[in-house]
């Protein structure tokens, strides 16, 4: 069996699945439900400073787009940080610790970028018992115009500034979490890694307006007649935390940093691929928004079991093992083609791929063979380009075939070399240079 | 079980009165909006979708079932009125196993069509609800046009008249307008008088005028239309039924399947409705099958259709079988009517004659059987009622081309009444849509009728 005990910055954890700071991690009735359910670690819903607590909209605070069967793909929320007193969090945290001494708890937090803010709430969150804090650049709405959250996130001079401060003023390990609301994710990275953190966690909520209500001509959710843009997360962003994950983990300057990966995780499998992009471990909330905590057991047994049908013995044999493989465009081999087949015992003959090549792409798909329905790849017009694979219903239906070498290309005209070549090398760049290999 | 179950002979009221109710409700009751989403959503859209080609009225069925799917009811009604104006009906009385659902590449993949059937009816049931009238009728052309029989083929052919410009006068035999859909469908297929609001909706175009209990050859003739009409339009279905051809079979007891399943339909309180306590159907379609299922629903303790071939030749469809055997129909293949048993007056049972193929030739065998009967339906298919008044007739129907002429210039004909297709109310609309435009053109000068 699998060994999915979790060490992430020095913070030990029975798996690698934290529920990310959230509502769901707003209070002990909430956490000590999720422990009970076997989540590995929390990180507590985001504490403000002392003092009146902000305060909620009384009206929605979701949207949500969906797809076939209202199955929920993304949820967007203007739902703020607490809206309980500091000290009511402070003694649930404690509790709570007590209580469940070898999960983690993490103590998410966002107060005005004051070196006295931070250094006054640090002390009482450490007094808790809490293993580590996450410093809250991300959120992309309310708090973010009162100069918090991805106010600070867009600005990496601040974020160095900020995680400098917690690393003088505590001993507790501490993860920067960032906002994906900006050009390029590498720098607050960077910044976050110059202030001395041990971590980073992405992506906070993307920037989102779900929908327009079409009677109110008003965004969703509405409040009173009047929306805000929120902040996006569920299965529809985990491509754009993937990427960011990926960016962070291959850019030299903050390759190695750990990471804790966020992103719409609904599953072991969206797990995985966070870890083998190099996070160290997984939060999670959309989906346990939307199905409960319960879920975490079918991570943990999905998860376990793929490691062990794949002989990984804990999560260090997968961590970040697919980051190697993430390179630039510019060195992808362009000597490599592959072509589409269609498997005719498969086929239920909808014609999806047909359409879609013929008028979207490359008319490499017939629609007939002998008068009757039929839908065949033309290898002198397939450029391998995966559509037709990606429209087809039917799983494995259609795939795509590598042309071992020595084959010719009935598109190109070419034989197949297998000698790997690529844009930088290619005669129609006008930067062409001797071949360069990707840095491994 | 109902006390009246166990009355003997031809005999009304053996059930409960509630239970008549739930017995004739609605066989496919409607989707709800998230039902219908949900199976909208299971639509692969594809292309040249073969459901489409299947279609006798060739409704685009992937884009109207994406308008159910984007909340586009109204959009997805028009789409199928545009084809067909009786979707609503062809929703719910359409062997669609056996046509648009039998074509679905989810019958293929996993055995569950789409239910488009169902989709139809969804979006079809808004729009008439609503009275939402998708078409306007073009500039009158001071023709008119004779239509004679306002069921499926009549009506469709008189609403695309309608919307082309021109006027039609309809002609019906039968007190009401619809035909088959108000006379001879069985009552759990269409509910709530749908048949009656469907005939409303259709004519609410304008310009059609329906006169009911005129029949032609009694009231009117063929000749009396052309000398007074622009075109005529022939669309009666078939009066007549087809004999057994076994002895005694005009004793009390045996009637024609269609006038029971007639008199069921405009029966006002179907506890009056009298049906035997064992009741015999001969014939393997879906006017058996409709006859069957609802003599049983009316209470009969026992019914058996009989069919002379196997269960692979019976043209009520795979589903229309299940149905009968679900309901308590006992269904029994290669035996032959022979001999109507009666104790002098009354039918007491039915001798029948076990047959097979031999050499491609149905043969009896010489072996028979009797099943015992208070009451035999015969549904062995239907016959013009008339010799055809000077048109050819092709097989006993009047022969038609692929438009619809018959062989008197000016005269069309669609339908059951007619060669062409299965006698199936979707392929009646089609015939009866396209003879409008034959007609149509016709009346604007083109090719000759």
């Amino acid at each position: 069996m699998a060994d999915l005990r979790n060490n992430f910055v020095g913070i030990k954890s029975p798996n690698p699945f934290w529920l990310a700071s959230a509502p769901p991690t707003d209070k002990a009735y909430n956490v000590e439900r999720a422990f009970k359910a076997g989540w590995g670690g929390v990180v507590w819903k985001t504490l403000g400073e002392e003092g009146p607590p902000v305060v909620n909209v009384n009206g929605p605070r979701y949207g949500a787009i969906f797809g076939a069967d209202r199955r929920l793909l993304g949820l967007n929320n203007i739902e703020l940080i607490t809206d309980r007193p500091l000290q009511v969090n402070l003694q649930e945290m404690k509790q709570v610790k007590m209580n469940w001494p070898d999960r983690a708890l993490i103590a998410s937090i966002m107060v005005p970028c004051e070196e006295e803010a931070w250094k006054a709430i640090l002390p009482l969150v450490e007094e808790t018992g809490a293993d580590g804090i996450e410093l809250n650049f991300g959120c992309p709405h309310g708090m973010s115009e009162r100069g918090m959250g991805a106010a600070v996130g867009q600005v990496p001079e601040y974020i160095e500034m900020v995680v400098r401060w917690c690393k003088q003023y505590t001993r507790m390990p501490v993860i920067t979490k960032l906002t994906p609301n900006i050009t390029d994710i590498r720098k607050p990275a960077r910044a976050a890694k110059a202030g001395g953190t041990d971590a980073v966690s992405l992506i906070n909520t993307i920037n989102s307006i779900v929908s327009v209500d079409l009677d109110d001509f008003a965004p969703v959710p509405t409040v009173a007649g009047k929306g805000t843009h929120g902040g996006y997360c569920g299965p529809a962003v985990k491509p754009i935390a993937l990427n960011m994950v990926a960016e962070i983990a291959r850019d030299p300057e903050t390759h190695g940093l750990p990471i804790s990966g966020i992103g719409g995780i609904t599953t072991w499998r969206d797990a995985a691929e966070f870890i083998a992009l190099g996070s160290g471990n997984v939060q999670v909330c959309t989906a346990a928004m939307t199905y409960g905590f319960k879920i975490v057991e079918e991570m943990i047994s999905g998860l376990s079991n793929w490691m062990d049908e794949k002989g990984h013995k804990d999560l260090d044999a997968i961590t970040g093992r697919a980051v190697r493989n993430v390179t630039d465009w510019q060195y992808l081999d362009l000597e490599y083609i592959a072509k589409a087949k269609i498997d005719q015992d498969l086929c239920i003959k909808c014609g999806r791929c047909h359409i879609a090549c013929e008028d979207t792409s490359h008319q490499a798909i017939s629609k007939e063979k002998d008068g009757k329905r039929y839908f065949e790849v033309m290898n002198d017009e397939c450029v391998g380009c995966n559509l037709c694979v990606n429209v087809c219903p039917v799983d494995d239906c259609i795939t795509m075939e590598a042309l071992p070498v020595g084959t010719l290309d009935e598109r190109t005209g070419r034989v197949v070399t297998g000698k790997y070549a690529n844009w930088t090398s290619h005669p129609n760049n006008p930067m062409a240079r001797p071949a360069v290999e990707p840095a491994e | 079980m109902a006390q009246g179950v166990l009355k003997q002979g031809i005999a009304p009221g053996r059930l409960e009165p509630d239970q008549y109710k739930s017995n004739f409700a609605d066989l496919h009751p409607p989707l709800d909006r998230h039902e219908a989403y949900v199976e909208a959503d299971r639509c692969y859209f594809c292309y040249d979708a073969p459901c489409m080609n299947a279609c006798p009225t060739s409704i685009d069925i992937p884009l109207f079932i994406r308008e159910i799917a984007t909340g586009n009811p109204m959009g997805a009604a028009e789409t199928i009125f545009e084809q067909n104006i009786l979707g609503g009906m062809c929703a719910r009385v359409c062997p669609t196993e056996q046509l648009c659902e039998e074509a679905c590449v989810r019958e293929e993949a996993e055995g569950k069509p789409v239910k488009i059937g169902q989709l139809q009816r969804y979006a079809t049931d808004i729009a008439m609800f609503h009275g939402a009238q998708f078409f306007e009728r073009a500039e009158p052309t001071g023709k008119t046009v004779a239509v004679v029989g306002a069921g499926p083929a009549g009506l469709a052919a008189a609403h695309r008249l309608a919307v082309k410009g021109h006027d039609v006068v309809m002609f019906d035999a039968r007190p009401k307008s619809g035909g088959l859909n108000e006379y001879g469908i069985a009552s759990y297929k269409s509910t709530d008088g749908f048949a009656q609001r469907e005939v409303d909706y259709v004519t609410a175009i304008g310009g059609i005028t329906i006169e009911n209990d005129k029949a032609l050859g009694r009231d009117f003739t063929l000749e009396d239309l052309q000398a007074k009409y622009s075109a005529v339009f022939l669309g009666m279905g078939l009066g007549g039924v087809n004999a057994l051809q076994a002895e005694n079979e005009d004793a009390a007891g045996v009637a024609n399947a269609v006038d029971f399943i007639a008199e069921l339909r405009q029966a006002a309180d179907l506890a009056n409705l009298a049906v035997g306590r064992r009741v015999v159907v001969i014939g393997g379609g879906m006017t058996a099958v409709d006859a069957a299922v609802q003599s049983k629903l009316l209470g009969a303790e026992e019914v058996t259709m009989v069919y002379r071939r196997g269960k692979e030749q019976m043209s009520a469809s795979e589903f229309e079988q299940d149905l009968a055997a679900a309901k308590g129909v006992t269904i029994r293949h290669w035996m032959a009517p022979k001999r109507v048993l009666t104790d002098g007056q009354k039918v007491t049972g039915i001798e029948l004659a076990y047959t097979a193929l031999v050499d491609g030739k149905l043969v009896q065998s010489g072996e028979v059987t009797t099943i015992a009967a208070d009451q035999v339906f015969k549904a062995i298919g239907q016959t013009l009622a008339s010799d055809g008044g000077g048109l050819d007739l092709a097989g006993g129907k009047i022969a038609v081309d692929e438009q619809g002429r018959t062989s008197l210039r000016g005269v069309w004909a669609g339908g059951d009444c007619a060669t062409g297709g299965d006698d199936l109310t979707v392929t009646a609309v089609a015939e009866g849509r396209d003879a409008a435009e034959s007609i149509h053109a016709y009346l604007a000068g083109g090719s000759n009728g």
